[in-house]
């Protein structure tokens, strides 16, 4: 971490607009714009699914139906137009990649520029990570697959999963995010493309970081990623997810669902750098984020969520966690960083049904230019949750007098024998400690990128190596410019 | 234009619409706001902890009732007293002097009752201006500053009561006074106090109201206190519920002026099913104010709490220093709280923070007094006094205190050592 110096931070500075703003030319195998019975069964037959799944689909497209957007999360935009949005795209290919070495070289180039080629990400970890590369709807690429089977870890794009290990995903799917969660959980449930699956046998140590990247490419789709980990009885995963987004003018949408299962004993590590363009300096453009993220924990295992938000226009986000079984642990880590005029309405809920659950809260708002950023978070002890533990701390830093810092914690405790602790502070970036690095030829935007990363050390500490490189560098860059 | 009884609660049924002569533009609005919403439910975010279904399904008339005295609701012996008894001025009941600073005068003999600062959009406050009864006045001359407090006793007596009353308090300029609000019933079940307190604080004014709730277990209480502060002033307002069926306070402050305090302290104390519901709401209109909020409690039985506290930082209200606290002990397994600390910042030059927490009364200190000799109870009493003894503090009155510890007393059948 130490090794970004700030020769790097203002060499990053120089770069004012958005940097990962590029489209990469690939046919497309597109579906028709727009959203009916038809569209989803044309998804559901391109990607060969078995008939339940079809089902599935279309019962969450019949409840989606009756559905209305949600509109109590502190953001304001234009509601996107369902029926102008193409379900399906996916990039043409003859074949499957075994290794890195055989994917397209225009490929390649796009994930240099995204900063994620494995070249890069063995340099700086010094380890072997697993990239399931989605690039719009459909995974291109698996690697480490051989070295991960031996273990028995099933990692692959969630289509494959349906084909090869559809008792798992039958099972599992939609038991912790049902279909008719939310507006967009059924949405997404109707009209998901692909995503990744993962599977720990029981207690398997994953040996190595899972990552998948994402990335919008095709103009005008929307992508509906959906993620379900399983984590067996006893086993470990740290399982990353990132993400970059080219530059486009009209509001793209983005619904995903991540079901997380952590069986008895089981830990699961979920880290997200999210960096989806946030439209222009004007508040044109950009990414409309709104994800539903849940987790739950059966007896002894922990769930824990750190997520480094820069990104996107609106952001619509509240990673959860149900501690169901005794003992169980839930985390939750956040960094959101909001400039111009990015809206965000993010925070987490903790929901207490075993004895002695802990969960932890910290979350990091930083709102530059005219941006709202908004924490939400519910804590809930229900009444057999004995001896359960809650620790929140929320912080939001102010950059300029026209951004707003806004904080909805709602607590809830039905249980005598627990213990709720909440605090949150708003407040203006230290003038006397920018003043202080002024004074040692620092300048003020390096000064505001060394104090926002001390600001938010907690949590990008609980970020895996490789991860917390390029938080930093997001931090840095998403400021840029936002001296008050 | 009257009250459609088809589309509205059973409880409008026996009820007659107010005779006083509040704005015509006041009386036409509630009445249409009330013809064209039903009761709030908890899908409304201020409600969501608060069921009124029962409220929806009780029928409650008006009518005056005489009480013998109020001795024992005389909170502060030394005060002005106006007594309303189901919402009616009580003239035997009440002082018979009053101080040359202040003047007070009841709604229902003005000519004019003038455009209130109550909110049309709020079922309760519409409901309080379609069926007002009666109504007290307060002016407090400009550099008064009262010696003694003013007390306004609202008594309900007899079955299935409402009350719709209001109170207006002027502090004048450089004014100090200290005004005491109790609310008490007897003799019925089911009855309604519906209450707004529209309070304006004017230039360096300082006014401080203590408002003590101690009804029965079967009445509902919904009030609210309107605060508006003009520059330089001072407004502090403490609330101790002790008693009450289903308690519901709204304090919405208005700070209009620079360098104004706010204080906001509240005690709630339950037991059985009560339902108490404390919502708070600062508005920081302009810089360099500063504003103190810190509501505790604790549950025992099935009852249930509810803090909402919301502090709203405009634009360019910089220079803020807004903070926030709520502490709540749950002696109960059944007993609820839910929590809900808000803060809204528009401006950046600001501190605030909020604070909420929820636990139980400390097992090691508990065991520690225990080896001191204390018997269990008197240990559980002595640690709630000093956990709800901090708001109770605030009370700077004390013939207040000293009636406080007095309901305790007859409530819990425990002393607040203060």
């Amino acid at each position: 971490m130490s090794k970004y110096t700030e020769d790097e931070l203002a060499k990053d500075l120089e770069v004012q607009e958005y940097k990962y703003g590029f489209t990469t030319d690939i046919e497309s195998d597109q579906a028709p714009i727009g959203l009916n019975e038809d569209i989803i069964r044309f998804i559901s037959a391109k990607k060969e699914e078995p008939k339940w799944l079809l089902d599935i689909r279309l019962e969450a497209f019949e409840v989606w139906k009756g559905m209305v957007e949600p509109e109590w999360a502190h953001v304001q935009y234009t509601k996107p137009d369902f029926q102008a949005i193409r379900y399906y795209s996916a990039p043409k290919q003859s074949k499957k990649f075994e290794s890195w070495d055989d994917v397209d070289e225009e490929m390649k180039i796009t994930m240099k520029k995204l900063g994620i080629s494995l070249e890069e990400q063995k340099r700086l970890t010094g380890t072997n990570v697993a990239v399931d590369f989605v690039m719009d709807s459909v995974s291109v690429g698996t690697s480490f697959k051989a070295k991960l089977k031996e273990l028995g870890i099933i990692f692959c794009s969630f289509s494959e999963a349906v084909q090869d290990h559809p008792e798992l995903v039958r099972e599992h799917m939609g038991t912790v995010v049902p279909t008719k969660d939310n507006f967009y959980a059924a949405l997404n449930s109707a009209v998901f493309t692909d995503g990744s699956f993962c599977y720990i046998p029981k207690g398997v140590r994953c040996p190595m970081e899972l990552s998948t990247y994402f990335r919008i490419n095709e103009g005008g789709t929307g992508q509906f990623e959906r993620t379900l980990v399983i984590a067996d009885k006893g086993s470990y995963v740290s399982y990353l997810e990132g993400c970059t987004a080219p530059q486009r003018d009209e509001n793209q949408l983005h619904a995903a669902v991540v079901e997380l299962i952590a069986k008895d004993d089981a830990e699961i590590k979920y880290s997200t750098v999210q960096n989806w363009y946030p439209g222009d300096k004007n508040g044109v453009g950009g990414i409309f984020n709104f994800v539903t993220k849940r987790g739950i924990c059966g007896t002894n295992a922990k769930i824990s969520w750190t997520q480094v938000e820069t990104g996107s226009a609106v952001t619509w986000k509240y990673p959860s966690c149900i501690l169901k079984g005794d003992n169980s642990i839930g985390e939750f880590f956040s960094v959101a960083v909001t400039n111009n005029f990015q809206q965000a309405d993010t925070g987490t809920k903790m929901i207490h049904l075993g004895k002695n659950t802990k969960s932890t809260i910290i979350s990091k708002g930083i709102s530059a230019g005219k941006s709202h950023n908004s924490y939400r978070g519910l804590v809930q002890i229900h009444k057999n949750a004995t001896n359960s533990r809650n620790f929140s701390q929320c912080d939001s830093l102010l950059m300029t007098d026209e951004c707003g810092a806004h904080t909805y914690p709602y607590i809830e405790c039905k249980n005598s024998s627990s213990k709720i602790e909440h605090e949150a502070t708003t407040s203006k970036i230290g003038e006397d400690q920018i003043f202080y690095c002024l004074q040692r030829g620092i300048s003020e935007e390096k000064a505001i990128g060394l104090i926002v990363n001390g600001y938010c050390k907690e949590v990008l500490n609980q970020l895996p190596m490789e991860f917390a490189v390029e938080a930093q560098k997001l931090l840095s860059i998403s400021l840029e410019g936002s001296v008050g | 234009m009257s009250v459609d009884l088809n589309s509205t609660p059973l409880f409008f049924s026996e009820l007659k619409e107010t005779i006083l002569p509040l704005s015509e533009n006041e009386k036409k609005n509630s009445i249409s706001f009330l013809n064209e919403n039903k009761l709030p439910t908890t899908r409304n975010e201020a409600w969501k902890y608060t069921r009124l279904a029962k409220l929806g399904k009780s029928k409650f008339i008006s009518s005056n009732s005489e009480l013998e005295s109020i001795d024992q609701y005389n909170i502060d012996p030394s005060a002005t007293t106006l007594v309303f008894v189901n919402g009616f001025f009580s003239e035997e009941l009440s002082s018979n002097d009053c101080p040359d600073n202040l003047t007070w005068s009841l709604l229902s003999q003005k000519n004019k009752i003038e455009e209130t600062i109550s909110d049309e959009s709020e079922y309760f406050n519409c409901l309080n201006s379609a069926f007002l009864v009666e109504g007290v006045e307060l002016n407090i001359a400009d550099k008064a500053i009262m010696k003694n407090p003013i007390q306004i006793i609202h008594v309900l007596n007899g079955d299935a009561i409402i009350s719709n009353f209001r109170i207006v308090v002027n502090a004048g300029k450089s004014s100090e006074a200290s005004i005491i609000t109790g609310f008490f019933s007897e003799n019925g079940d089911s009855q309604f106090s519906n209450v707004i307190s529209e309070i304006n604080v004017a230039e360096n004014a300082k006014l401080t109201m203590d408002k003590l709730q101690y009804e029965t277990e079967s009445t509902f209480h919904i009030s609210t206190e309107k605060v508006k502060q003009a520059r330089n002033s001072v407004f502090t307002i403490n609330t101790a519920t002790l008693n009450g069926g289903l308690v519901r306070n709204n304090v919405v402050v208005d700070v209009d002026g620079e360098n104004c305090n706010t204080h906001m302290n509240g005690a709630y104390l339950l037991k059985n099913k009560q339902h108490v519901d404390n919502h708070t709401l600062v508005n920081h209109n302009v810089p360099n104010c500063d504003s103190f909020e810190l509501y505790k409690g604790v549950m025992d039985d099935k009852s249930t709490a509810v803090f909402n506290g919301k502090v709203i930082v405009h634009k360019d209200a910089q220079k803020i220093n807004a903070f926030q606290s709520n502490g709540n002990v749950l002696i109960s397994d059944d007993a609820t709280v839910n929590s809900k600390p808000e803060l809204e910042i528009f401006a950046d030059d600001v501190k605030c923070s909020h604070g909420s927490t929820t636990g139980q009364l400390d097992d090691e200190a508990i065991f520690y007094l225990q080896c001191r000799g204390l018997s269990k109870k008197s240990a559980h009493q002595l640690m709630v006094s000093a956990f709800i003894g901090e708001v109770l503090e605030k009370f700077e009155n004390e013939n207040v205190r000293t009636y406080i510890n007095g309901l305790l007393k007859s409530r819990f059948n425990w002393d607040y050592v203060s």
